[in-house]
C-alpha cells in the first residue's frame, strides 16, 4: 500500500484489524518516510526505529524514559529521562509507539517553532514559513504524514496554534484532564498535554486514552473523560466579537466567516456574545505565565543536571527575568495579584458567556503561517499572535482547532472553545463540521 | 536602665509517616545508605509533580489542634523560592500566606500564655556533606514532612522559651507524630531573639535570628549570650539590625551569618501544581482528628494530681512520657482490691526508678502487697536496727550532728538493707530522729 501514511488513526487501527497491512509494514512505511522529509521540515529531533505498535510522535517536552528528552533546549542536550510520563504509559497501554520526539520552541516557550536549540521546524505547506509553536514538530509531523497522530502541549495555543497554521486537527482539553505527570513543567497552572490529529475523531480516542486521575497530578482527579454519547449534534454556537477586532488578517477573517456560515447551514444556531476582558489577557498571561516559569525553571542550575544557565535562549531568559521581577518583594501585589484577578474575570467572562451558548467560535490565529524570522526580533508582536488562545488557558477551558479552509495557499484553523469539563460539545461540533467540509482530504504537496 | 528581652520560637519537625510529603518515597531516611530513598519527585526531575501525603496533614492538623489553633478556612502550599545544592527544584514546597492552623496558645507551666501564630506544613531539603574539597548530596530527606510552629514574641526570658520547647517535645511524643529527637535533627529550632527597655510598649525594630541550635541546652546558652550582646551592643550606642547569627558551641558565641543586605527574596506565590485546600472539605478529618485526640500531657497531668492526689513533681515525672503515665494507671488498676492506692504507686515507681520497659505493673502491686504484709511496725524491734545502723554508719551519725539534715538518707538506707526494705519509713524516721538528738 503506497498510502498507509495518509490514513488517519482510526482508519489504521480498522485496516490493522482487517490485517490490510502489518504493524512492521506501517512502521517501515512511516520510518521510510521521515528518512526522507525530515532533513527538510526538521520536525524529529530523535528518531525511533521500531517494527510494532502504532507510532505516534512526542513533543519533546514529554519524558520518555530511556529516550533523549531536550525541551528544545541546549540546558538539556544529553538528558535521557529515567520515568515516563503518565500519557506515555497510557499510549504503551492501547498498543501505541514511539516512532521520534518532536521539536518545538525551548521548553515549550514561543509562538512559532524558532525558539528551539535546534532549530526551526519549517511548515509542509510552505517551506518558507514557520509552523507555528509551540509544539511545532507535532503538528508539522502529522501534517506531513511523518506519524499517525502525535501529543503536544498546550500553555498558551502551543497545540491549536500550529495545528491551525499546518491545517490539522489540534485538541487542548480541559485543565485537569489529562494527567501533567512527566510534561516538563512551563506554567504549571496553564499546561496541558493534548492530540494533535488527522481528524477530529482520531482526537476524541486518544484524548479518551490519556485522560484520567492517576495518583501523580493532584490537579487532575476526573477518573477519565466522559465517552462520547451524541454524534454530530449541533449546538447554540457563540461569536464573540471581540475575536474579530483589530489585527485580524481580513482574508483569515472571510475564511473564518465562512466556516461559521457552513456551521449555521448545518442547523447550528448562531449568536453574538462578548467576552469584555479579553483586551487583558495577554497582560495578565504574560505576568503569570513568566512568573510560573521563573520558578520552573529554577531547577535547572547546572549541578545536578543540564548544563550552565548561560544555555538558556533568549526567550526563557527573558521570562525568567520578567517572571523573577514580577514576584519580588514589593511588585507581588502590584503584577501577580492584580494578574491573579484578571484571571479570575476572564474565568468569569467565560462562564457568563456559557449561559448563552454550547460552544464558543472564532479565529485560531490572527494570521496564517508567517515567514521564518518575520518576529523573531519582535516578542510583543510574536506574544500577539497568541491573542485567540490564550484565554482559554487563562480559564482553564478546552478548545479544539479544526482546519477550515485556506488563505493563499496556507491553511487556517477554526477554534471551537467549550465549557470546563466539556470536551464533547466541540468534539461533536468539530466532527459535524469536518464532515461536512473536505479540508480533511488537503494535503501539502512536499 | 533596664532592659528586657523579646523572643520568639520557630520549631521545626520532622514528622514519622511513613513515606514523604509529597511522593511515595519511604520517609525513614535516617542511616540509610545514600540516595536509595528517592524517585523523579523529590530529586525534581522535570516534569514531576508533588501529591500530597493526607498523612502528613492529618499529624499536621493534629498538633494545630492539640495547640488549641483553629484550621485556616482555605489554606494552600505555596513555593518558596531560592537556589541551594540541597534544593532540588529550585524551590521550597511550604506555606505563608496560607498556612492550615492559625491562633492558637500553649500555657507553660508558670502560667504565662504563649500565642502560636501558626503551624504550617512543608517539605525538607536533601542533605550536604562536605569531605576534603568535595560536596556529596543525599536526597533521602528531600521531601521527608516537616512542620513548622511559630509562635508571637511573647517570652521575656530563657526558662520559658526551654519550658516551651520541652512542652512542644513531649507532645510531639504523645501525638505520635514524631520522635523528636533534637540529635538526630528530627526537631529544630530558631529563636528571634531582640531586646527593649522594660516598660516599652511597642516590639523592637529589628530582631536576631538564631540558628543551627541543636539542643535544648545550647538554645539556652546562645539566648542568654545573644541577650547580652544586645544589651551591650545598646548600651555602647550601636544601632541593632535585622541578621541571622550561628551559634559557636566551641567558641561559646552567636556570630554573624547573614546581614539584612544579604537577605533572600524568597518571592513566595501559591504553588501552582497543588489545589487549595478548604476547611468545609477537610471538616470531617478534623472532626475525627478531635474525636481520637489522645489526652495532652498537661492534660493528663492535671487529673492525676485530681484523681490520685499526686503532688505537682509527681505528676511532672509520671507524665514525661505516655509509657510512663499508661504504665502508672495500669499499676494503679491493678493495685485496686490489694488495698495499694496511686501514691503508694506513684512513690514506688519513683522512688524505686522502676524500669517500665521490664517490669510488669501487676510486679510493682505484688512488690507493694510483699512489703505490706512482711512490713515492720513493731518500734522495739525498729529501734533495735536503727542502732544498728548509726553504729555501721559512724560518720552519717557525725555528719547530722554538725547539721548536715541529708545524712539521714544514709542511716535509713542502712536500715532498709538490714530489713530487707520491710521497716516502715515514717516511723523509722522518728525514731532515728529521736535517737540521734539525744545519742
Amino acid at each position: 500500500m503506497s498510502d498507509i501514511t495518509k490514513l488517519t488513526l482510526i482508519e489504521t487501527i480498522e485496516a490493522l484489524e482487517k490485517k490490510e497491512f502489518s504493524e512492521e509494514e506501517l512502521n517501515k512505511a512511516y520510518f521510510e518516510r521521515i528518512t526522507k522529509l525530515n532533513p527538510k521540515l526538521n520536525a524529529y529531533l530523535e528518531i525511533e526505529k521500531n517494527s510494532c505498535g502504532i507510532p505516534a510522535a512526542i513533543k519533546d517536552v514529554i519524558s520518555t524514559k530511556g529516550i533523549k528528552t531536550t525541551a528544545g533546549s541546549k540546558i538539556l542536550s544529553n538528558y535521557i529521562p529515567q520515568y515516563n510520563a503518565t500519557v506515555i504509559d497510557k499510549l504503551s497501554e492501547q498498543n501505541i509507539s514511539i516512532i521520534g520526539k518532536t521539536n518545538c520552541d525551548e521548553f515549550a516557550m514561543g509562538g512559532s517553532g524558532e525558539n528551539s536549540a535546534y532549530g526551526p521546524t519549517k511548515n509542509p505547506w510552505d517551506l518558507n514559513k514557520i509552523t507555528g509553536g509551540s509544539s511545532s514538530g507535532s503538528a508539522a509531523a502529522v501534517a506531513a504524514d511523518l506519524c499517525v497522530f502525535s501529543l503536544g502541549s498546550d500553555t498558551g495555543g502551543s497545540i491549536r496554534q500550529p495545528a491551525s497554521l499546518c491545517g490539522v486537527v489540534g485538541l487542548k482539553p480541559t485543565y485537569g484532564r489529562v494527567s501533567r505527570y512527566g510534561l516538563f513543567h512551563m506554567a504549571s497552572s496553564f499546561d496541558s498535554i493534548g492530540p494533535i490529529t488527522k481528524s477530529v475523531e482520531d482526537a476524541a480516542l486518544v484524548l479518551d486514552w490519556i485522560s484520567g486521575a492517576d495518583g501523580h497530578d493532584s490537579n487532575c482527579f476526573l477518573k477519565a473523560s466522559p465517552r462520547r454519547a451524541a454524534r454530530g449534534r449541533l449546538a447554540k454556537i457563540g461569536v464573540p466579537k471581540e475575536y474579530f477586532a483589530e489585527g485580524l488578517d481580513p482574508k483569515v477573517k472571510i475564511v473564518i466567516e465562512q466556516a461559521i456560515k457552513k456551521l449555521e447551514e448545518l442547523g447550528a444556531e448562531i449568536i453574538e456574545i462578548s467576552l469584555p476582558h479579553s483586551q487583558y489577557a495577554l497582560a495578565a498571561y504574560y505576568i503569570i505565565v513568566p512568573s510560573e516559569v521563573s520558578s520552573n525553571m529554577g531547577r535547572f542550575d547546572g549541578i545536578r543536571f543540564g548544563s550552565e544557565r548561560g544555555d538558556f535562549g533568549p526567550e526563557v531568559q527573558r521570562r525568567i527575568m520578567l517572571g523573577t521581577y514580577a514576584l519580588s518583594a514589593g511588585y507581588y501585589d502590584e503584577y501577580y495579584v492584580k494578574a491573579a484577578k484578571v484571571r479570575t474575570l476572564i474565568k468569569q467572562d467565560f462562564e457568563k458567556a456559557f449561559t448563552e451558548c454550547d460552544v464558543i467560535v472564532g479565529p485560531v490565529s490572527p494570521t496564517t503561517a508567517w515567514n521564518l524570522g518575520e518576529k523573531i526580533d519582535d516578542p510583543l508582536k510574536m506574544y500577539l499572535s497568541d491573542i485567540c488562545t490564550i484565554s482559554a488557558n487563562l480559564a482553564g477551558i478546552p478548545g479544539l482547532s479544526v482546519p477550515c479552509g485556506f488563505s493563499d495557499g496556507l491553511p487556517v484553523g477554526l477554534q471551537i472553545l467549550g465549557k470546563q469539563w466539556d470536551e464533547e460539545t466541540i468534539l461533536d461540533v468539530g466532527e459535524a463540521y469536518e464532515q461536512a467540509t473536505d479540508w480533511k482530504k488537503e494535503k501539502p504537496k512536499i | 536602665m533596664n532592659y528586657e528581652p523579646v523572643i520568639g520560637l520557630e520549631v521545626h519537625v520532622e514528622l514519622n509517616t511513613k513515606s514523604k510529603m509529597f511522593c511515595r518515597c519511604s520517609a525513614d531516611y535516617f542511616g540509610k545508605e545514600p540516595n536509595t530513598h528517592t524517585c523523579p519527585v523529590c530529586l525534581g526531575l522535570p516534569g514531576a509533580l508533588p501529591y500530597i501525603n493526607k498523612a502528613a496533614i492529618e499529624a499536621c492538623m493534629k498538633i494545630g489542634l492539640a495547640l488549641n489553633c483553629s484550621i485556616n478556612e482555605v489554606s494552600r502550599f505555596e513555593r518558596k523560592n531560592y537556589f541551594y545544592p540541597d534544593l532540588a527544584k529550585g524551590y521550597q514546597i511550604s506555606q505563608y500566606r496560607w498556612p492550615l492552623c492559625i491562633n492558637g496558645y500553649l500555657i507553660l507551666d508558670n502560667g504565662q500564655k504563649i500565642r502560636i501564630n501558626r503551624v504550617h506544613q512543608e517539605e525538607d531539603t536533601g542533605k550536604l556533606t562536605h569531605r576534603d574539597s568535595e560536596t556529596l548530596i543525599d536526597f533521602n530527606r528531600s521531601g521527608v514532612p516537616l512542620v513548622e510552629i511559630v509562635t508571637e514574641p511573647d517570652f521575656r526570658d530563657v526558662q520559658s522559651v526551654r519550658d516551651y520547647a520541652k512542652k512542644l517535645q513531649q507532645l510531639f511524643r504523645y501525638l505520635g507524630v514524631s520522635n523528636a529527637d533534637m540529635e538526630r535533627g528530627d526537631m529544630r529550632l530558631e529563636a528571634n531573639v531582640s531586646v527593649r527597655l522594660v516598660g516599652q510598649e511597642e516590639l523592637p525594630n529589628y530582631r536576631v535570628e538564631l540558628k543551627n541550635i541543636n539542643s535544648f541546652r545550647f538554645m539556652a546558652v546562645a539566648i542568654e549570650y545573644e541577650i547580652k550582646r544586645q544589651i551591650g551592643a545598646i548600651k555602647a550606642g550601636e544601632k541593632l539590625s535585622q541578621e541571622t547569627r550561628g551559634w559557636n558551641a566551641d567558641k561559646k558565641c552567636t556570630y554573624l551569618q547573614r546581614s539584612k543586605e544579604e537577605a533572600n527574596d524568597y518571592r513566595y506565590f501559591p504553588e501552582p501544581d497543588l489545589p487549595e485546600m478548604k476547611v468545609d472539605r477537610l471538616q470531617a478529618t478534623v472532626d475525627s482528628i478531635k474525636a481520637k485526640m489522645p489526652e495532652l500531657p498537661w492534660e493528663k497531668k492535671e487529673r492525676f494530681q485530681k484523681e490520685f492526689k499526686l503532688s505537682i513533681s509527681q505528676t511532672a515525672i509520671l507524665t514525661e512520657s505516655k509509657e510512663l503515665a499508661d504504665f502508672f494507671e495500669d499499676t494503679v488498676k491493678h493495685g485496686q482490691g490489694h488495698d495499694v492506692n496511686g501514691v503508694q504507686v506513684a512513690n514506688h515507681i519513683i522512688n524505686k526508678k522502676i524500669n517500665i520497659k521490664e517490669v510488669l505493673p501487676t510486679q510493682v502491686i505484688e512488690e507493694l502487697r510483699g512489703k505490706k504484709v512482711g512490713i515492720i511496725e513493731d518500734e522495739r524491734e525498729l529501734e533495735k536496727l536503727a542502732k544498728q545502723a548509726m553504729e555501721e554508719n559512724q560518720k552519717s551519725v557525725e555528719d547530722y550532728k554538725s547539721g548536715k539534715v541529708v545524712a539521714l538518707q544514709a542511716i535509713i538506707g542502712g536500715v532498709m538493707k538490714l530489713s530487707s526494705g520491710k521497716a516502715d519509713t515514717s516511723k523509722l524516721k522518728s525514731i532515728l530522729e529521736r535517737l540521734l538528738t539525744y545519742a
